[in-house]
């Protein structure tokens, strides 16, 4: 799974007109192929960070780039980058076949190779009939999954999601996050979650980063195994309560 | 209901509150005695119709000629311009203020100076055509282009698409439902256009359209055959602005809320 080049953050910080700071010297690693999700209250930086690792915002200072194993690096935006946002983000317009076949269309893929393509990630994403179906007439979280077959479609070296469950209900969130880990899994891709849910975050990630007020607070390596995350176990709990402790803390919320 | 039940409703409806109108005018006319040099009878008009048809066709073909043709240089340079202003801000700010205060100065003020520029005749018309027609198309496009979700142009900057690439695949379709609106406004404004073109222009003999038409009969104290070239001049914008509905319907119909309304009104 290691194929994919591990992603460095060093020493990342983010200015808003206005005199905000969104992030402080925030540096972290994201091992090559793995899973890392960032997790914090609202307004902590989180998004922002994202939004630099994908080119949308600029950073003030420090960078976040890929780094090869001999120790050099290479600007994000060079590779293989993908992101799948808060909302489906579909062109409303254009059929599920099309709309997953865009990023190869940007890319300058002939129309032949372009659609056998996005038909093989659709019908992988268990989304087979919906292909001529327009964006309108799927459910909130059917067009998620399009949007999430979009990201893999032109075989990303790393994947950022940003609150892809965010607006979906609890239900459908936990049929989604099997798919963001079959994502994940089949593109091995170096992924990087923003959440706010700690249970999504336990159930999909190799490491967490808890974030406080534009800063890095802490991170939590996930001790159960990848293969083995169930959330009615009692092992499952007890990571959640870790994680849940950790955010009070940074929250500064008294806890027993 | 079923649908060709509603069908038969839409068409139904108007066409019998013309006709019960058309015999009310009948009746008042017959009834008050009224000069017909004031108000003809509607069955006058459509007997002198019937005997000027060679005359009238002609006409009208002339003057829709003129509008369609204004009409459709409105919309290009209206499409065109439009999005070159939406995409340059240094462009927004120098020429559309100017667009705006250009749009004030009456087209009637403006004609003679068309003649002075492309002479007697039709392309007068259709000069004063377009004219008058550019701005709902130029005001919509600008507003349809800088309304795109701001997330889709993320989609498309991730991807390094060229801005050409994105208005040909976003930021067009994505303005369709808005230039349409400003279409069908620029349909009615071409006719009234290319009638103004007509009127400075004065080119007429055998081959007249029908603002010369119009012009000629009031001359000549025919009333009834000013009613009959008015009637003309109505069904060409009807016409156009008919055409630039259904366009629009069917380009936006599978997924713009706008055209599920249309829907609703066509019940």
């Amino acid at each position: 799974m290691s194929d994919k080049p591990a992603v460095a953050c060093s020493g990342l910080s983010c200015v808003f007109m206005g005199g905000v700071s969104a992030l402080q010297d925030v540096s972290f690693r994201l091992p090559a192929g793995g899973l890392t999700a960032i997790i914090g209250p609202s307004g902590c930086g989180k998004t922002t960070l994202l939004r630099i690792a994908a080119g949308l915002e600029r950073a003030t200072s420090g960078s976040i780039q890929f780094l090869r194993e001999d120790g050099s690096t290479q600007p994000l935006r060079a590779g293989r980058l993908t992101v799948c946002f808060q909302e489906a983000r579909l062109l409303p317009w254009r059929t599920v076949i099309d709309n997953v076949a865009l990023p190869l269309e940007l890319a300058g893929v002939d129309r032949r190779q372009r659609r056998a393509r996005a038909d093989a990630v659709i019908q992988a994403a268990g989304l087979d009939g919906t292909q001529r179906r327009l964006p309108a007439q799927l459910s909130g979280g059917m067009r998620m999954r399009v949007a999430l077959a979009r990201t893999l479609v032109t075989n990303p070296a790393v994947l950022l999601l940003d609150e892809p469950c965010s607006s979906v209900d609890e239900f459908t969130r936990m049929q989604l996050d099997e798919e963001i880990r079959r994502v994940w899994q089949v593109s091995g891709a170096t992924t990087l979650l923003v959440t706010h849910s700690v249970s999504e975050a336990v159930f999909l990630a190799d490491s967490i980063i808890i974030m406080k007020r534009a800063q890095v607070h802490c991170t939590h390596v996930v001790s159960l195994a990848q293969g083995n995350r169930d959330r009615t176990t009692l092992e499952f709990s007890r990571e959640v309560e870790q994680v849940m402790r950790a955010l009070a803390h940074a929250a500064g919320v008294v806890t027993r | 209901m079923n649908r060709a039940a509603q069908n038969i409703r839409a068409v139904v409806a108007p066409v019998v509150a013309v006709l019960v109108i058309l015999a009310g005018w009948q009746a008042a006319v017959i009834a008050t005695g009224v000069s017909p040099f004031l108000l003809p009878r509607p069955t006058v008009i459509a007997e002198t119709m019937w005997q000027s048809r060679a005359l009238l066709f002609d006409a009208t073909l002339r003057t829709a000629t003129a509008a369609l043709a204004g009409f459709a240089i409105a919309s290009a340079v209206g499409v065109i311009a439009g999005s070159l202003i939406a995409a340059l801000p240094i462009l927004r700010r120098s020429l559309y203020p100017l667009a705006t205060i250009l749009q004030m100065v009456p087209l009637v003020a403006v004609a003679p100076l068309l003649v002075i520029w492309f002479g007697f005749g039709l392309p007068t018309a259709i000069a004063a055509s377009a004219v008058v027609a550019v701005f709902p198309v130029l005001a919509s496009t600008i507003d349809g282009l800088r309304s795109v979700d701001p997330g889709l142009r993320e989609i498309f900057a991730l991807a390094h698409a060229s801005p050409w690439t994105r208005w040909r695949k976003l930021d067009l379709p994505a303005s369709v439902p808005a230039i349409v609106t400003g279409l069908r406004i620029a349909a009615g404004l071409a006719v009234i256009g290319a009638i103004v073109g007509e009127f400075v222009s004065g080119y007429g003999g055998s081959h007249a359209p029908l603002g010369i038409v119009v012009m000629t009969a009031m001359r000549e104290a025919r009333t009834d055959l000013v009613f009959g070239a008015v009637a003309l001049c109505a069904s060409v914008g009807f016409f156009l602005f008919g055409v630039v509905s259904t366009l629009g319907w069917l380009l936006a119909r599978r997924w713009h809320p706008s055209a599920q309304d249309e829907m609703e009104i066509r019940k």
